[in-house]
């Protein structure tokens, strides 16, 4: 199992010896078994590759969680092709964006989405070519309508799917970026195979387990949740968006749905201990929780761990660059000692770490710096973003790139990697990776406003919040509310700050730069 | 509005619009769609309804449909009654 190299190999090797086997489930609407599945995506693989799709394009996926999303995937893949995921619910405006950046072929995406992303994608100055249009999604059938449609329309031969190199691209994610724009990490069918392969190693997945699929696709926590359950012939279950929100449904569904391996940042875990009423249903097959993406704040995990005791916890860290690249199992009993979150641990066996100074050179044992990691899930870089990537990266004396992570970290007394800080200005907030600089980018666009300084706020009740201070133009500023509705149409919902303060102008330092150190102490 | 309406406008400015001029919210503003109330604000809000109104609230009720302003979660408070 582990010789595979490409990620749409594990389907049709677990659509060969499990055929029947349920792949995917959409709670209380639909199912697919792993031969309907690999069939519907080769339906889509020939589709593709009729509309124009070569080996190394890349195919947009606009979908909502579903079936039809999960085959549309695997189909860009066996056309050769890296999909590029983005948030249906994003501001249109953001996903065209991202859309053209990678100068994606086409899209498969939902009728519904459809027009508003081409006015968004003309205004850029691009178009969108043959998409395949959905009407809805849902148990794949949508999908499997679309290409019946296109069938018959003009029929598709059926193709090959494509002998591509490990290093070919798999997928694009794209990230927050500090100046306004997100950036697109470019990853490899090597990338993902050598961390899925780590997985297989570290948890021991067999067919009989069931995954959650709590994190949209364009966030690299579906890697683990897709393609280990896929490799595995075990059963995803999708939750989606909405309903990945409310921890009284979540609580019910992880007991229907008799989930074994749970994925999801704190955050999700904080609102099931607190509002998720845990203590209404039974988790017999709940073996392993995994949580990444941000500090677990103490209180909720102690919280959790009551009412879910005896199952393995797993902090899992890495940035969308590298994936998960060092864990850190919790013990079984959380000591009452325990006062400051958990490790981010050790390295994984594909990858190899190392801490360094600000000039890149290894610091002495025991002092903190930057993490950096090389190896197999490493990414080439960003895309399109020569100059990004360069500054990202360290090359040592062998030649070897390590990927500059942003977060300082210390070693603790077991060898475990501790994070103390960041180098930059990004913050995680619940799980989320915000540039603090896109949000200010956003509200510069608002015509009133003349200043902007966004911080974060960190404390354990509430995690991080983040908090906008701005000076106007004219006396008459625009309401908080204003503000907010303002931000939500040019921003992710998450980048949307928690509170706002209007001030005279903002404070400066000695060289005419925000002073964000007093802003800190006075937020 | 009413008193469990001002009692509602009360608990969102102090906990989500500090600063906020309470004129600029009103019966009507849209406040999950505008982003003014995100996921965890919309818990923490059912929280605070199911303690000041003694009420349950079920699942399917924290929607847009039912909290999205202040003259719908008017109404789910006093369907409650």
């Amino acid at each position: 199992m582990s010789n595979v190299t490409r990620l749409h190999y594990l389907l049709d090797n677990s659509a060969r010896s499990l055929p029947e086997h349920v792949a995917v489930v959409e709670p209380k609407r639909a199912t697919i078994n792993y031969s309907d599945l690999a069939i519907l995506s080769d339906c889509v693989r020939d589709r593709l590759v009729h509309l124009g799709v070569h080996p190394g394009d890349r195919v947009g996926i606009y979908l909502r969680k579903s079936i039809d999303a999960v085959a549309a995937i695997f189909g860009a893949l066996k056309a050769g092709a890296a999909y590029v995921p983005v948030d249906p619910f994003a501001p249109p405006a953001r996903n065209a964006y991202v859309l053209k950046d990678c100068s994606v072929r086409t899209v498969v995406i939902e009728r519904c989405f459809a027009e508003r992303l081409q006015i968004e994608i003309n205004q850029l100055g691009g178009t969108i070519q043959n998409p395949l249009l959905l009407d809805d999604v849902g148990g794949g059938r949508f999908l499997r309508e679309a290409l019946t449609r296109e069938q018959e329309k003009n029929p598709a031969p059926v193709t090959q799917t494509t002998l591509s190199s490990p290093d070919d691209l798999a997928y694009i994610l794209y990230t927050s970026g500090s100046t306004g724009k997100p950036k697109g990490v470019m990853l490899s069918h090597n990338n993902a195979m050598s961390f899925v392969n780590w997985c297989s190693e570290a948890f021991e997945p067999n067919q009989h387990d069931r995954f959650s699929s709590h994190a949209p696709f364009h966030f690299d926590l579906s890697i683990l949740d897709i393609y280990v359950s896929i490799k595995h012939g075990a059963t995803l279950v999708l939750i989606g968006e909405e309903l990945g929100k409310e921890p009284l449904h979540l609580a019910s569904l992880i007991s229907q749905e008799q989930i074994s391996i749970w994925y999801s940042t704190p955050s999700i875990l904080s609102l099931l201990a607190q509002y998720g009423k845990l203590e209404q249903y039974r988790y017999p097959c709940l073996r392993i929780i995994h949580f990444a993406g941000e500090v677990f704040p103490l209180k909720h995990l102690r919280a959790l761990k009551a009412l879910l005791p005896g199952r393995r916890y797993f902090n899992l860290y890495g940035p969308t660059e590298t994936n998960v690249c060092t864990y850190f199992e919790l013990p079984a009993v959380i000591p009452d000692e325990q006062s400051k979150p958990f490790p981010i641990g050790k390295s994984c066996s594909h990858v190899e770490t190392k801490v360094v100074n600000e000039d890149g050179q290894l610091v002495p044992e025991g002092e903190k710096g930057e993490l950096c990691v090389t190896g197999a899930g490493v990414t080439q870089g960003y895309w399109n973003s020569p100059e990004r990537t360069a500054r990202s990266f360290l090359e040592d004396a062998s030649g070897r790139r390590w990927y500059r992570t942003g977060d300082i970290v210390a070693v603790d007394n077991d060898g475990n990697y501790v994070i103390v800080g960041r180098r930059d200005r990004m913050v995680k907030k619940r799980g989320y990776r915000i540039e603090l600089g896109e949000i200010e980018t956003a509200l510069y666009r608002h015509p009133a406003v003349k200043e902007v300084a966004a911080i974060a706020l960190a404390d354990e009740e509430n995690g991080v919040r983040i908090k906008a201070f701005l000076s106007c133009r004219e006396d008459t500023h625009p309401s908080i509310i204003e503000l907010k509705s303002f931000c939500s149409q040019n921003l992710p919902r998450y980048m949307v700050p928690d509170f706002f303060a209007i001030r005279e102008a903002l404070p400066k330092t000695s060289t005419d730069k925000i002073d964000y150190q007093t802003l800190k102490e006075i937020a | 509005m009413g008193q469990i309406g001002e009692d509602i406008k009360e608990f969102i400015l102090r906990e989500f619009l500090p600063g906020e001029n309470p004129h600029a919210l009103t019966d009507s503003t849209p406040l999950i769609t505008e982003g003014i109330l995100d996921s965890l604000a919309t818990l923490k809000l059912v929280s605070f309804l199911e303690e000041r109104f003694g009420i349950e609230i079920r699942a399917h009720e924290t929607d847009v449909e039912h909290l999205n302003d202040i003259a719908s979660i008017v109404n789910l408070v006093r369907s409650k009654e």
